[in-house]
């Protein structure tokens, strides 16, 4: 016994340079992929967060060296400085403005929601109907929401339902538009198999032409919900003593910078949340989308 | 229980197909193409037909036509004495591309034309049941199509057809896309059941042996316009089988249709 492991005990430093080589070869070597995946996907986190320090160190250094060349980065707040009016806001009472702007958006969001699913299919379906409202549609779709401003301002009675037509503007015509595309978009193919069956003008359009849609539809919805987002801080520049939005404008406005980029970085947040979250409910709708992607 | 299905089954000495003086032409850079000229034919409740021919020789019009899909330039389709003008439930129809509903599972779209006519769902689920058994897909009956095999959706694509119970299934080219042994199962599967119910089958095809193998008559289509050339009885036993194809009249037919299309297909490349 003991000389044995004696032996093992002279025998491992070399043993264990005889491994490491192995592994090493085993890691470079095509056929051992799991290894080799591992050491990419390590590699790959790797560069990711350097991008990170990378970008925040540069955007420090650019503002401690009052970086003014064309771009003047003097007034610009540096990360540290979002970092500390972040703790503020959150430890003070960030919930209602959160839910003021949430408010707002998904208000704007739902109307849009339902006017616009409910006219898609209407202007792609039935073409006397497209001839009717489409063109007027057309028209306005171009107009961004700040151009709006003036117009909501005289034409709704609160400040609030204007708030929240200028986001709804934002996410009317995405979702208008991929509606018409989806219907518009239905397979030939599909409505004679319909036909075939015996099936009217009611079931083709039930059970062929909407399901049919939906996932363009359902794209719409997530586009939509972002644009609802970059619509907010014009909305709430309008009027309001809540809201994100209304944090960035308001503190630009009183000079205070650093909550401008807080702000930002908020909306960029809870957009991509939301529509994060349109997109998993919308998958909810299209079981048979669900099971393609694992099988895939 | 069986009742129901019997009834279902019973209900099929209907088919009788008329075709008078069928013409389909449309126009093309100002020109007008004859797909069609005058094609005259009658087909009598529960016969096996296939048309046969080389490609653009018309025989999917003449299916289209017979299923309501386009209307023709002169001429009538007639089914069971009723004048063809649109698409109808009492003409099944099975399509060479995959066609089941994606969003509807095996069992739903199979229910799909009972449900739209108002059959009782105690009916709709005994009829469904009865014909996924038939084609062995009841196990099967949850998936979405894109979890069947192209043989599997093609076997749910018919039985969706027939369990309508249509005076005549009409099938264009149904096992082109599948492989050569799934092919060969399936063609003896739609046989099975066509001696059950004795539908009347009309099936486009360009394989002689795919023709020879099924049909009671064979329709071989002319090009250049397109037409039938001439009318083919298949005498070959029934029940056919794989060994159907070494008799010597397989063998003989075989020759005889492949001079027909031979001299066909040259013309539609122009090299006669």
């Amino acid at each position: 016994m003991s000389t044995s492991s004696k032996r093992s005990l002279k025998a491992s430093p070399l043993a264990k340079v005889n491994t490491t080589i192995a592994h090493c070869f085993k890691a470079l070597s095509r056929r051992d992929r799991s290894a080799s995946n591992q050491q990419q996907f390590n590699a790959q986190v790797f560069r990711r967060i350097l991008s990170l320090v990378l970008f925040f160190g540069i955007w420090q250094l650019l503002c401690l060296n009052r970086f003014n060349f064309f771009i003047n980065f003097e007034n610009v707040p540096s990360p540290i400085e979002v970092a500390q009016a972040t703790v503020q806001f959150v430890t003070g009472n960030p919930m209602k403005h959160v839910q003021a702007s949430a408010i707002r958006v998904l208000s704007g969001f739902t109307i849009a929601a339902v006017l616009g699913i409910s006219l898609g299919i209407l202007i792609g379906w039935f073409k006397k109907i497209e001839d009717l409202i489409f063109m007027p549609l057309e028209l306005l779709r171009p107009i961004p929401a700040v151009a709006w401003i003036p117009l909501a301002i005289l034409m709704f009675p609160t400040s609030e339902s204007g708030m929240i037509y200028l986001t709804f503007i934002g996410a009317f015509f995405p979702i208008l538009i991929s509606t018409i595309r989806g219907v518009e978009s239905t397979d030939l193919l599909l409505l004679r198999v319909g036909q075939c069956l015996g099936a009217k003008q009611w079931h083709i359009f039930k059970d062929i032409v909407v399901p049919g849609a939906m996932p363009s539809i359902a794209s719409g919805l997530v586009i939509g919900m972002g644009n609802s987002w970059f619509c907010l801080v014009t909305a709430e520049i309008l009027a309001g003593r809540y809201g994100v939005g209304y944090i960035t404008w308001e503190s630009y406005i009183t000079s205070n910078y650093p909550p401008i980029v807080m702000g930002m970085l908020l909306i960029g947040l809870m957009g991509a949340a939301s529509a994060y979250a349109v997109d998993r409910l919308t998958c909810l709708f299209m079981p048979w989308r669900i099971t393609k992607k694992k099988s895939a | 229980m069986a009742t129901l299905v019997e009834k279902n089954l019973g209900q099929r000495v209907r088919g009788f197909v008329e075709v008078e003086n069928l013409s389909v032409s449309f126009k093309r850079k100002g020109q007008s193409v004859h797909v069609l000229e005058s094609v005259n034919f009658k087909i009598e409740p529960g016969e096996f037909i296939c048309l046969l021919g080389p490609s653009g020789c018309g025989k999917s019009t003449i299916l289209n036509v017979i299923a309501g899909f386009i209307q023709p330039s002169s001429g009538f389709v007639f089914v069971d004495k009723r004048h063809v003008d649109s698409p109808g439930a009492d003409r099944g129809f099975v399509f060479q591309q995959y066609s089941l509903l994606p969003w509807k599972t095996t069992y739903q779209n199979v229910e799909f034309g009972l449900k739209i006519r108002g059959v009782p769902k105690a009916e709709r689920s005994e009829l469904v049941h009865y014909y996924l058994n038939r084609v062995g897909l009841f196990k099967h009956r949850h998936s979405y199509p894109h979890q069947l095999s192209g043989g599997m959706q093609q076997r749910a694509s018919i039985i969706r057809a027939l369990v309508n119970s249509p005076s005549v299934l009409l099938m264009d080219e149904p096992f082109a896309a599948l492989d050569a042994q799934t092919r060969h199962m399936m063609q003896e599967l739609l046989l099975t059941i066509w001696s059950d119910l004795k539908t009347t089958v009309i099936f486009v095809t360009h394989d002689i042996e795919e023709a020879l193998f099924l049909s009671d008559k064979i329709f071989v289509m002319g090009v250049n316009p397109g037409r039938i050339k001439e009318k083919i009885n298949v005498t070959l036993d029934r029940p056919r089988h794989a060994d159907s194809l070494l008799s010597p009249e397989f063998i003989s037919l075989n020759r005889q249709v492949f001079e027909l299309i031979r001299e066909e297909t040259l013309k539609s490349m122009d090299m006669d």
